[in-house]
């Protein structure tokens, strides 16, 4: 996490086995990953499938249409790019894919978020190259 | 069953600073040793086996230095605050073996002196799951506070319930002299402390202290003639749990697969267990805890804690020191688990004392449950 935004916010460091993911990101479109030989679908990517530790997956578009597995308000993260920002919303969201992922909810009062909530994927661009999923209510 | 030779904890020390500005880690780390040996009745040169985590990478090398050991056997597991109740079983499998005959464990930290935010700061590395976490601000307290919510939305579980662990714990600290805090609480002052990260408010979360502690595992033969009577290593196992590449569900814990493996090798039942001391980093991991460990059913908990017997004087009294809640938290609490457990076995804890204390059960959690953590758990007996 070397590389900060001018907010002070860690920036994913992009690795081989995530760049496709990430590129997608820049793109404004959401990928997970599914193995070829056994089916699973899985996140975070990774180069192996950790079913069965096949290689080479496929690249599945995501709808981008999830809801909140659960959530917590932060009200104190003393890190910086954080401690400006309290309240904000932690959350997992299950994807209509399947997956859960590690997200923030936005786009709405921070109370208002509930388990089971319908959301959908909007990117925050955390700088030029690079932008990370998030989560709001659809709308 | 077992670890091939009988192996006992014969000497335990809780180093009783709860604030040590003027001293290192590594004073406290040499200042536990001292008390777990003289509790033992060894000496420093007895010492053939090397445990401990919480340092630098290498930190065992600078410990072992800084001590002038030479063991024969050495391990810095770390698998987070848990990582100390797994040194007692691999100390044990390593006796057991043959790999060496005195293990000392040791533990030290100065996190409440060096003012670091043990639960609501940074700290994420370049590993990869990093990436797809540490850009959204998962603090410690929120990736448990994410566990605490969906447990609320599957079985019902109150901010009430989870208080009451808070409050039967302090009631335990107000017996424990060396408690950091000991003053009682009631279930409406936890709901009236500040949210920290939503469900759970400053009181549901563990202090952050300075301290240290240290254990000294043998076997039963060695310890025929030392100055304590010895505490039976029954049983011990440890499990990880982690996102499952987006599988996981997050009310499940490590703790329901170390736990029934531990009791299994020490051939005990839950209601042969006389008291817990459950890793309570937050009021959740209480409740979660005891569920996974199957002292009561998935979604039980919040009633279990609420109901008198989790206290002194109850069926199940639990961290009676205490515990992080109260007593202290340097950080990692594991070692603080085995070494009042030790103290109960041995009929040692005044006040606190739970009457005619036979089996306890240990299980520490490691790392953050919303994310990754470990479960060790180490089942003692008295002789
Ligand atoms: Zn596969």
């Amino acid at each position: 996490m070397a590389e900060t935004k001018a907010s002070g916010k860690p920036v994913p460091r992009v690795d081989e086995e995530s760049k496709g993911y990430w590129e997608a990101c820049a793109r404004h479109e959401l990928y997970v990953q599914r193995c070829r030989d056994c089916g699973t679908v899985r996140y975070y990517p990774r180069a192996l499938c950790p079913t069965c530790l096949a290689a080479d997956p496929e690249w599945v578009l995501s709808s981008g249409r999830g809801t909140v597995y659960t959530y917590t308000v932060t009200y104190q993260n003393l890190a910086p790019g954080f401690r400006e920002s309290v309240p904000y919303v932690l959350a997992y969201v299950e994807l209509e894919e399947g997956v859960r992922l590690l997200t923030n909810i936005v786009d709405c009062a921070p109370d208002a978020v509930r388990i089971g909530m319908p959301v959908e994927v909007t990117f925050d661009d955390l700088t030029a190259d690079t932008s990370i999923p998030k989560f709001r209510p659809v709308s | 069953m077992g670890f091939g030779r009988q192996v006992v904890i014969a000497g335990v020390y809780e180093h009783p600073t709860r604030w040590a500005p003027e001293k290192t880690q590594y004073r406290i780390h040499a200042e536990s040793a001292r008390g777990a040996l003289a509790d033992a009745g060894l000496g420093i040169g007895d010492v053939d086996g090397y445990f401990t985590s919480g340092v630098s990478q290498m930190g065992i090398l600078s410990l072992a230095d800084y001590l002038n050991l030479q063991p024969r056997f050495l391990d810095s597991t770390s698998i987070g605050g848990s990582s100390f109740v797994a040194h007692v079983t691999h100390a044990a499998a390593a006796i057991g073996a043959g790999l060496c005959e005195v293990a000392l464990i040791t533990y030290g930290s100065t996190a409440a002196s060096e003012r670091f935010a043990v639960g609501t700061g940074g700290g994420f590395g370049g590993d990869p799951p990093d990436q797809f976490e540490a850009a959204y601000g998962p603090t410690v307290v929120g990736a448990y506070a994410l566990a605490a919510q969906r447990h609320m939305h599957a079985y019902g579980t109150t901010s009430e319930q989870l208080a009451q662990v808070a409050v039967t714990t302090r009631r335990h600290a107000g017996l424990n002299p060396a408690a950091k805090f000991r003053d009682p609480i009631a279930v409406d002052d936890v709901l009236a402390s500040r949210i920290v990260s939503a469900p759970l408010h400053l009181l549901d979360c563990c202090i952050i202290s300075d301290g240290g502690g240290a254990i000294v595992v043998t076997t039963a033969e060695r310890a025929r003639d030392l100055r304590r009577p010895p505490v039976y290593v029954l049983g011990g196992a440890e499990a990880c749990c982690h996102t499952g590449a987006g599988h996981r569900d997050l009310t499940d814990m490590a703790a329901s697969q170390s736990g029934p493996r531990a009791m299994s090798m020490a051939g005990v039942g839950h209601a042969t267990v006389d008291m817990c001391m459950i890793y309570d980093s937050f009021t959740i991991t209480v409740v979660m805890t005891l569920e996974a460990l199957g002292f009561c059913g998935r979604g039980e908990g919040g009633a279990f804690v609420s109901e008198g017997r989790i206290g002194l004087g109850g069926a199940l009294p639990i961290n009676t020191d205490g515990g992080g809640l109260s007593s202290n938290h340097p950080g990692m609490r594991g070692i603080f688990l085995v070494i009042e457990a030790v103290k109960q076995l041995r009929g040692e804890c005044g006040v606190r004392q739970v009457p005619d204390c036979r089996i306890a059960l240990c299980h520490g959690t490691g790392g953050t449950l919303g994310l990754r953590h470990s479960g060790a758990t180490l089942v003692l007996g008295r002789g």
